[in-house]
């Protein structure tokens, strides 16, 4: 191997800096979130303590934390299945041109570049206007969705890109229907993109707050429980319930990363059958 | 053939339509519903329906819009600047760099776990470092660079920047990495025994050919920055303006129809921005 050039230490430094940056904050709020009883918003830290945890577990003034957990976390796998279904049906539609792709194409880049208060307003609008209740499982779902459908319908469309198109034609000619191909042969080979576009799902919506301020009612989500927090608690106890936020988040992406990993050996594994010949 | 042509047609809609209809009712019809809106009348407490221009002429009458706007821009070009800068010498770093694809993927991942984990939250974590008292005043006090707390670090267009440079950076490091590992190693090969040093590879080969990448980079970046309107009023503890907080003050006086006008006016710049962007980029070869 050659010898590391000198603007690769330089970069390395620059890179340690870059994630030190990125996790340093959330590191921080981690450890002064086992603040003892008087301490304060920031260092130093009058002991160690449980105390914070505690009192997000007790004290229910602040609101409906556990509520509001619950409630992001069935909306999360909501939106989590239907992205995957939406996308998964869309990225296959997309590999071929039909009459209105072009439009479809461009609404989908809208959806994801509008500014999120604007779906916030205009879905709130649209509710409160044709008499209906904005709720977090309806007004709230819809627009949770056109933050999570651009981005699963880009990695689908990365996905088919990609895609071998002569296994299908194998499973044609040895007498696969469409859906029999789509199910046996497609399905399998993308699973584990499909986990990618599951965790996108889910861990965009449970962390949404933009789109679902004016559309989830009079029961909040939980982000948007800790956005009222900010404004009127200012006690280690807020860093407390971003830990667990976090470290629930970080288990949610490690569960699909080791699901991926999995579904890429399993594929490894059965995908080739070389040298496997029936002697 | 004209048979299957229309069957593929029918079954293309068919497979779209779950699509079609989520972005008709919750994005086209939103849409439609505020430039409505936008010009209907408000008193105190309701909205009227009307036609009147008096929303768009209050808009573009009051020096304070040509303020927020200009202020928007700012934002969003400091943090284009400085997202591309450290998103391109990360993505730069790990495509050129690591020679392992193991260790790739591995570092790749290690940028974007954040991306998956609470926007608040990551703004929330800010306050302990920049605080009267943080961690920032305190090193630099006890350094001796400063004599007493630096006032500025929290809730000011500094904290704003820093915290849309650090949720935003990932949206420049995923496409340039993506673009970069794209690119042939034997043209930088070629250009290194046609005499280029590294700085003219990356100049002359590398950088033109991650252009894509930037573009898309941008338009996330821009289009989050100008769209922006919690991590503003967050990180300025309300001390300074942009666009989407011109919007949500709006919503919060219950004034509707001026929301909407505003919202009509922050959509169609954000809307040309991104046309004079696309121009560079064919985002659907790019995927």
């Amino acid at each position: 191997m050659e010898p590391r050039p000198r603007s690769f230490y330089v970069l390395t430094v620059f890179f340690v800096v870059f994630l030190l940056f990125l996790y340093g904050p959330t590191i921080t709020i981690g450890i002064l979130s086992f603040q003892g009883e008087g301490g304060g918003l920031t260092f130093p830290m009058r002991g160690v303590s449980m105390y914070w945890f505690k009192d997000l577990f007790e004290q229910q003034a602040v609101g409906d934390i556990w509520g509001s957990f619950r409630r992001s976390l069935v909306l999360g796998l909501m939106v989590m299945v239907t992205t995957v279904v939406v996308s998964v049906m869309g990225g296959l539609a997309f590999r071929k041109r039909f009459p209105g792709s072009g439009i479809l194409f461009y609404l989908i880049i809208t959806s994801l570049v509008i500014p999120s208060i604007l779906i916030s307003l205009g879905v709130g609008l649209l509710f409160s206007q044709s008499g209906l209740d904005v709720h977090w499982s309806t007004s709230g779902f819809g627009a949770q969705l056109t933050w999570t459908l651009p981005f699963g319908l880009l990695i689908m469309f990365a996905v088919f890109n990609r895609f071998d198109r002569s296994y299908e034609e194998a499973a044609r000619d040895l007498g696969a229907s469409p859906w029999q191909t789509i199910r046996h042969v497609v399905l399998p080979i993308i699973a584990p993109s499909l986990i990618g576009v599951a965790l996108f799902g889910f861990t965009l919506s449970y962390d949404e707050f933009a789109r679902t301020l004016l559309t989830a009612g009079s029961y909040n989500t939980l982000p948007l429980e800790i956005y009222g927090m900010t404004t009127n608690v200012t006690s280690p106890v807020l860093y407390a319930l971003g830990t667990l936020t976090t470290v629930f988040s970080l288990l949610i992406i490690a569960v699909f990363l080791c699901l991926a990993l999995l579904s890429n050996r399993r594929k490894a594994k059965s995908g080739s059958d070389a040298g496997n010949g029936m002697l | 053939m004209m048979k299957l042509r229309a069957n593929n047609a029918l079954t293309g809609w068919l497979m779209v339509s779950p699509l079609a209809l989520v972005l008709l009712a919750f994005l086209v019809a939103p849409i439609v519903m505020i430039s409505i809106v936008s010009f209907w009348r408000a008193t105190e407490f309701s909205i009227i329906p009307d036609f009147v221009w008096e929303n768009y002429e209050f808009l573009f009458g009051s020096s304070v819009t040509y303020r927020v706007f200009f202020n928007t821009f700012k934002y969003a070009l400091i943090t284009w600047a400085f997202t591309f800068a450290i998103g391109f010498t990360v993505a730069y770093y790990l495509a050129f760099h690591i020679r392992s694809m193991t260790w790739q993927v591995a570092l790749f991942l290690l940028c974007t776990i954040p991306f998956w984990t609470s926007n608040i939250i990551r703004m929330i974590s800010w306050i302990p470092f920049l605080g009267r008292n943080g961690i920032a005043n305190s090193a630099l006090m006890s350094w001796g660079v400063i004599d007493e707390p630096v006032e500025w670090l929290l809730f000011s267009d500094f904290a704003v920047i820093l915290a849309f440079v650090h949720l935003y950076t990932l949206f420049m490091v995923v496409p340039i990495f993506n673009t970069m590992m794209r690119i042939d190693k034997s043209l930088i090969e070629a250009a290194r025994d046609g005499g280029a040093n590294g700085a003219q590879i990356l100049w002359n080969v590398i950088l033109p050919l991650t252009k894509p990448g930037i573009m898309i980079g941008t338009i996330f970046v821009t289009t989050l920055v100008m769209g922006d309107f919690i991590t503003v009023r967050f990180m300025s503890g309300s001390q300074s303006a942009n666009v989407g907080r011109l919007i949500s003050n709006d919503i919060a006086l219950l004034q509707y129809p001026s929301a909407s006008a505003t919202a009509i006016v922050l959509l169609l710049t954000v809307l040309i921005v991104i046309g004079i962007l696309l121009r560079f980029v064919d985002i659907r070869k790019e995927l």
